[in-house]
């Protein structure tokens, strides 16, 4: 049952499992869906979907899968007198009941039966099991139940709306494809804390107070501050050029950085690094904070992370005046020895992967120059250079 | 057992599917939405419509797990200890129970609401997968276990400020309020205001929405703001004239404090309506 659903879900990159399969059987069985498709639409949608971004996929899957099964409404309809199906009673049947009525076979068979029913019909009517009318068993009219049926001419809708909800396609600007990954990366980055207890004493200290107490022969209440993780970081993005292949990892990396460390501090260069660095990429002409400043400003203690491809000219590295955006009196290398000089724990996350690089000349000479500390913008290489700064 | 809404709270006809299944099947159903589309309120309305009682855990950045389940108060056993107390020699005397707990020990069948999940730290809900799950708990202290002996209807609600794990969100009911069209929260404004004159709430309504399609904005107005919005124009006794659109092309709406909660917003808006007006003149 809807097994083409769940697989089609599944090719659309929807992440359902099984469990959210059985789940929506399960609702399905103890009939939580009614028999309209809307309502199965809805149930369907909160048993398979667990984030609004997917939201989008999963109607056009809907849209797909369901499209034959509501064209069985629209093929009756306007042939049926609208006295005969007007609202009076919805009639609930019991379980045994329902287990009962069988269904009477396929389309074709369904639509021959209605044809010779509308032919037999005299009067308007109401109950019963093989007349067209309301509240009925049979398969065909509508406030009724039949596990086959068809609705016809429910004019009155119980349900507000004429276009069919999934079509409407609501959750579209809520689909981005982009797949958030930053749960795993923020799982990585957790590697790199370094706890300590400063600032005010909130917390009570069990063993301390224990041991106080014993001591003193009173009760002897000891408190310490609370945990933080103090840990301190610089990082200095490349951005432009080469790294636009690479800015919807970086931004997710980035947006994972700037929950998980109090302590922050970023900057954004192009390339390679020289002797200013910016905070905002509009303003990066008018708004340049020199490199010597960060040198600095920020203790040793900070550890220090580069973002950036390294992809670039050999030029660009080891000449003066080599940069591509301007005139740089001292040669990239000296500034990045300059950094690496003030600060020991540094790493280097390079977004190309870690296969290509022994084929760009100047990955390799960053690398060199990071002292073989670069390591690949996936979950694994987070997880080396969280290793590496914390050594 | 079944939810249909509320006289105080319009809920869609899909989110009624979404809390009617979580109900039967016993599921935890997590909402999202933007804030202030009602999400706390839900758990609150679900607990009045069917007459349970609501327990509700508001998660703060610092809660733990266990906070819900329950706290071994050592320290007032320590103190007891000290004065001699007869109340020491009995551990359970010093466990205080969590909401949780409280949720699966009470008679009727209760709603559980968990606040603002995504403000605990990044392992709470991994943390709460088995008690969810089982609804059951062992507590170390005493080496009992506590089981729900009605499972209670847990709604969860998130504001995407993290992501949640898989295994969590698997176990889970999902819905996700959208913004209400115009139809419904005319809806929801009848329901708060009840009698509100039919022009002054077209106008509010329009003026609202106006507002919302404003790019830029930093914070959408939302249904919580545009309900304090109306409340304000009632109590000045606003004319609906003065929400009149062409007005609003080169004014700012009356009392548009409560709509806008962020400086730039207000900036934003009175920029634009001196170009607006500037445009004209």
């Amino acid at each position: 049952m809807f097994i083409n659903f769940f697989t089609e879900l599944r090719s659309a990159s929807v992440p359902v499992s099984l469990r959210e399969y059985l789940t929506l059987l399960e609702a399905v069985e103890k009939n939580l869906a009614g028999y309209s498709m809307e309502d199965f639409y809805y149930l369907s949608r909160a048993c398979m979907v667990k984030d609004e971004r997917n939201l989008d996929k999963f109607d056009r899957v809907f849209g797909s899968v369901f499209k034959g099964v509501e064209k069985l409404t629209e093929a009756f309809g306007a042939d049926i007198p609208e006295e005969w199906l007007r609202k009076l009673a919805e009639k609930h049947l019991s379980r045994e009941e329902m287990e009962k009525i069988k269904s009477l076979g396929g389309f074709e068979e369904l639509m021959k039966t209605l044809a010779e029913r509308l032919a037999e019909q005299e009067k308007r009517h109401q109950g019963g099991s093989k007349w067209i009318g309301t509240a009925g068993t049979s398969p065909f009219g509508a406030y009724g139940y039949n596990p086959e049926g068809i609705r016809i001419g429910q004019d009155k809708s119980r349900h507000r709306r004429a276009v069919k909800v999934w079509d409407k396609r609501e959750f579209r600007n809520l689909d981005d494809t982009v797949e958030l990954g930053t749960r795993n990366i923020k799982i990585a980055l957790r590697r790199l804390r370094k706890f300590a207890r400063e600032g005010a004493e909130t917390e009570l200290d069990l063993a301390d107070t224990i041991k106080a107490t014993a001591k003193q022969g009173w009760l002897d209440v000891k408190m310490v501050p609370e945990r933080h993780n103090t840990i301190k970081v610089l990082i200095f993005f490349d951005i432009g050029g080469s790294m636009d292949d690479h800015v919807r990892v970086c931004e997710e990396l980035f947006s994972a950085v700037k929950s998980e460390f109090k302590h922050l501090e970023f900057f954004y260069f192009h390339n390679c690094l020289y002797e200013g660095v910016w905070k905002d990429n509009r303003r990066r002409r008018d708004v340049v904070m020199p490199t010597y400043d960060v040198i600095n400003t920020y203790p040793r203690d900070y550890k220090l992370i580069f973002v950036g491809d390294a992809s670039m000219s050999p030029y660009e590295i080891v000449y003066p005046g080599g940069a591509v955006e301007h005139w740089n009196e001292e040669a990239g290398v000296t500034w990045m020895q300059r950094l690496l000089a003030q600060y020991e724990h540094a790493v280097w996350i390079n977004p190309v992967p870690q296969h290509w690089w022994p084929h760009t000349q100047s990955i390799d000479m960053i690398r060199q120059i990071m002292s073989d500390r670069m390591f690949g913008l996936t979950i694994d290489g987070l997880d080396g250079a969280m290793r590496e700064l914390n050594k | 057992m079944k939810f249909a809404g509320t006289e105080d709270y319009v809920a869609t006809e899909d989110l009624m599917v979404a809390v009617n299944a979580a109900i039967t099947l016993e599921r935890p159903l997590l909402v999202k939405g933007e804030p202030g589309t009602g999400k706390t309120v839900l758990a609150i309305e679900i607990a009045k419509a069917l007459n349970a009682p609501l327990m509700a855990w508001h998660v703060k950045s610092t809660t733990k797990a266990q906070q819900g389940l329950y706290e071994y108060d050592a320290v007032s056993r320590l103190r007891d200890s000290q004065l001699g107390d007869e109340r020491v020699h009995n551990i359970s005397n010093y466990i205080n129970k969590g909401k949780m707990w409280e949720a699966f020990e009470s008679d009727q069948r209760p709603v559980l609401l968990i606040d603002e999940i995504d403000k605990a730290d990044i392992e709470f809900p991994n943390d709460l997968l088995l008690e969810l799950d089982r609804m059951e708990f062992h507590v170390y202290e005493t080496g009992e276990t506590i089981r729900a002996d009605n499972r209670p209807i847990v709604i969860i609600t998130s504001n995407n400020e993290k992501e949640l794990p898989d295994a969590f969100l698997r176990r889970c009911f999902f819905h996700y309020i959208s913004f209400p069209d115009a139809d419904t929260m005319a809806d929801i404004v009848e329901v708060h205001f009840p009698g509100l004159k039919k022009n002054l709430l077209r106008e509010a309504l329009s003026a609202f929405y106006q507002v919302r399609d404003v790019q830029g904005l930093k914070k959408k107005p939302s249904t919580s703001e545009l309900l304090d919005w109306i409340k304000l124009l009632l109590a000045e006794d606003i004319p609906p004239e003065a929400l009149r659109s062409e007005n609003k092309k080169d004014l700012i709406p009356p009392m548009y404090g409560a709509l806008l909660k962020n400086e730039q917003d207000v900036h934003l808006f009175e920029r634009l309506a001196f170009l607006n007006r500037s445009q004209k003149g």
